[in-house]
């Protein structure tokens, strides 16, 4: 019994150490939200293209029924990040033969047609979210993000922020090629 | 004069703490519906800075979720309907009370047990320490040794 108390303090400080270790984790992200969407079909929304670009609106339907993958970005004129993620997802889309949509959150649709004019457009589909609510089905809790839904449509990966710098890219090409791999096991 | 000067200074200075996140335009024309509204708005979590209840966040993301809460109450839901459907699309993390379940046992009971582990060793000490009795009389020996130490004592001083 008295070698049992003993032995108590270690054992305490093993616990207590083991927590530290694990909150110092620089991968850990405190602030990374769980998504509630992922292994899950994507949320229902319908939305309408932006005025006078000439690119479809998006809505669920559009996400069922593709024989890859397809990455759906949610983007906005005013968000500075966007801008230079938009090289990164541009670069996807043409080297990587990657099919992109897009949700255009709450953007006026003339702010939103002039940077595609400024920097090309490589969306597929363009949802216009002017009131964000389709923003809130996806669980969104800024601009960017960026999520990797599969041929049935079910969601398989979301990221939040840019997808821009080595280290993001790279772990986005990472979960999509996982997507493609699921999708190619399951055809 | 100069208390009424100082008064009206600090109610001035308090002022920009009473600001409200909720803007006019937001507020339901019937009281007991706003009422609800704020109360669900107090429990959910602004997913953008978190750690500030969407009643109180001026994000973007924050006002929108106050406008949805209104909307699912003037369609006739019930506060738990409300709270459902924000947990649906954004997930337990949105709750500022964590539900009971079995992820979040240890958070729930944590404290409970480190209470009782505490108390336990509390009442341990106590005991060990009673038990330990203390003599109120010196030994045999203890006295012979005192004696010596203080003939020994006097002989120097002499």
């Amino acid at each position: 019994m008295k070698r049992a108390i003993a032995t108590l303090p270690i054992l305490i400080a093993l616990v207590f150490g083991a927590f530290f270790l694990w909150g110092l984790n620089p991968d850990r992200d405190p602030n990374a939200i769980p998504s509630v969407l992922i292994s899950q079909p994507a949320p229902d929304f319908d939305l309408p293209a932006v005025e006078s670009i000439g690119v479809p609106g998006l809505s669920r339907e559009d996400l069922f029924g593709n024989s890859d993958p397809v990455v759906v970005n949610v983007f906005a004129s005013w968000c500075v990040p966007c801008r230079a993620e938009h090289a990164v997802l541009t670069r996807m889309v043409e080297r990587d033969g990657v099919r992109l949509f897009g949700i255009n959150y709450k953007d006026k649709p003339e702010d939103a047609r002039a940077w595609l004019q400024n920097l090309g457009n490589p969306y597929e589909r363009i949802g216009s979210d002017l009131s964000g609510r389709a923003g809130i089905e996806w669980g969104i809790s800024g601009v960017p993000e960026t999520f990797i839904v599969a041929g049935d449509d079910t969601v398989l990966y979301r990221y939040v922020g840019p997808v821009v710098g080595a280290e993001a890219e790279e772990k986005f090409a990472t979960a999509l090629a996982q997507a493609r791999t699921r999708n190619g096991g399951n055809s | 004069m100069k208390w009424k000067s100082l008064a009206a200074t600090m109610m001035l200075a308090a002022l920009p703490f009473t600001a409200q996140a909720v803007e006019p335009d937001e507020i339901l024309d019937d009281p007991a519906l706003e009422a609800r509204a704020r109360e669900i708005s107090k429990d959910l979590r602004c997913v953008v800075c978190q750690n500030q209840d969407i009643d109180s966040s001026n994000a973007g993301v924050a006002r929108d979720l106050r406008l949805l809460v209104r909307e699912r109450l003037v369609a006739g839901d019930t506060d738990a309907e409300v709270m459902e459907f924000v947990r649906a699309r954004y997930g337990d993390y949105v709750l500022l009370k964590p539900p009971f379940k079995l992820e979040t046992y240890a958070l729930w009971l944590a404290p409970a047990l480190l209470l009782l582990f505490g108390a336990g060793t509390v009442i341990v000490v106590l005991r060990s320490s009673r038990a330990r009795s203390v003599a109120d009389k010196l030994s045999d020996d203890d006295e012979r040794m005192v004696a010596e130490i203080l003939t020994a004592e006097n002989e120097v001083s002499s």
